[in-house]
């Protein structure tokens, strides 16, 4: 049988992961992958619970919420990118420094 | 040791290495193909959890949406990250990188204190889902369950995520248009 604390440790590593790569890397795509990273983590974390729940299912459809969220983020976050690009042409977020005007 | 154990860690060192590597490589390209196979392994993680249908949607939207239009935005967006990369090998181990790996390592040992301390599989709910048969077993389906409860019991999220997700859409649509043609 796999306990949920091996679920727990699994996922406490991918979320420390996905904070090292938001906060060291100087490229906004791969600071986007590190938050896909966390939230992978965090439904990793619901789907082991929701196992305990067969009647409701709720670990499984926040699950599903979850991933249809991550969905969204991604796309605007990377529309946003690209303007960034577009303007600048450069996606280093240390180097994007002006507002509009 | 059942197999079950078997593939749960060779599931788990698969996605937290892939992870590692993804975050501690140069190479932009890399680091999304290896993302591949973190959410590949993090589906099959979601089987052993008994979650079949979060992990096909996991495959299907992650792999076959979100990587590919990652990928796309790193096409569009081109020549200058790579120029990035290539001005900043050589170094293995640089001295910029230390907080953020100490910031990491620290959240890492406190989140695993706390997880031990909590002892997630002697809480009570979890204790009486075990003795009221309340858990999934292996050969139970799930799929006709999380369809009729996604219409009744959680109707109100499951539109309400439609909407932002509607929005959303619309949202990037809108961003990425070519500036002055609207």
């Amino acid at each position: 049988m796999i306990t949920l604390t091996d679920f727990l440790v699994v996922s406490a590593a991918l979320f420390c992961i996905g904070l090292y790569m938001i906060v060291s890397k100087r490229n906004a795509i791969q600071i986007l992958i590190g938050i896909e990273l966390i939230l992978n983590a965090a439904i990793l974390n619901l789907v082991a619970f929701g196992k305990h729940d067969s009647i409701s299912n709720s670990g499984q459809i926040f699950a599903l919420f979850a991933i249809v969220l991550a969905a969204a983020t991604t796309a605007v976050a990377l529309a946003i990118i690209l303007n960034v690009y577009r303007k600048y042409k450069t996606i280093d977020p240390g180097k994007i420094n002006n507002l509009k005007d | 040791m059942s197999l079950i154990r078997v593939l749960f860690y060779f599931m788990s060192v698969i996605a937290v290495a892939s992870a590692l590597y993804a975050a501690s490589t140069k190479n932009l390209v890399r680091s999304i193909f290896v993302f591949f196979v973190t959410l590949f392994a993090l589906a099959g993680l979601y089987v052993l959890a008994l979650a079949d249908f979060v992990a096909v949607t996991q495959v299907v939207i992650y792999v076959g949406g979100i990587l590919v239009l990652i990928i796309f935005a790193f096409m569009l967006s081109g020549k200058e990250t790579l120029n990035v990369i290539q001005q900043q090998k050589g170094k293995f181990f640089s001295l910029g990188k230390l907080p953020a790996i100490l910031l990491a390592a620290l959240f890492f040992i406190v989140m695993i204190n706390v997880m031990l301390k909590a002892d997630a599989d002697n809480l009570a709910w979890v204790k009486d889902s075990i003795t009221y048969n309340n858990t999934i077993t292996p050969n139970a389906v799930m799929i006709d369950n999380i369809g009729v409860n996604l219409m009744t019991r959680y109707l109100l999220p499951f539109e309400a995520i439609s909407i932002l997700l509607l929005m959303a859409l619309v949202g990037a649509a809108h961003l990425s248009r070519k500036e002055g043609s609207a």
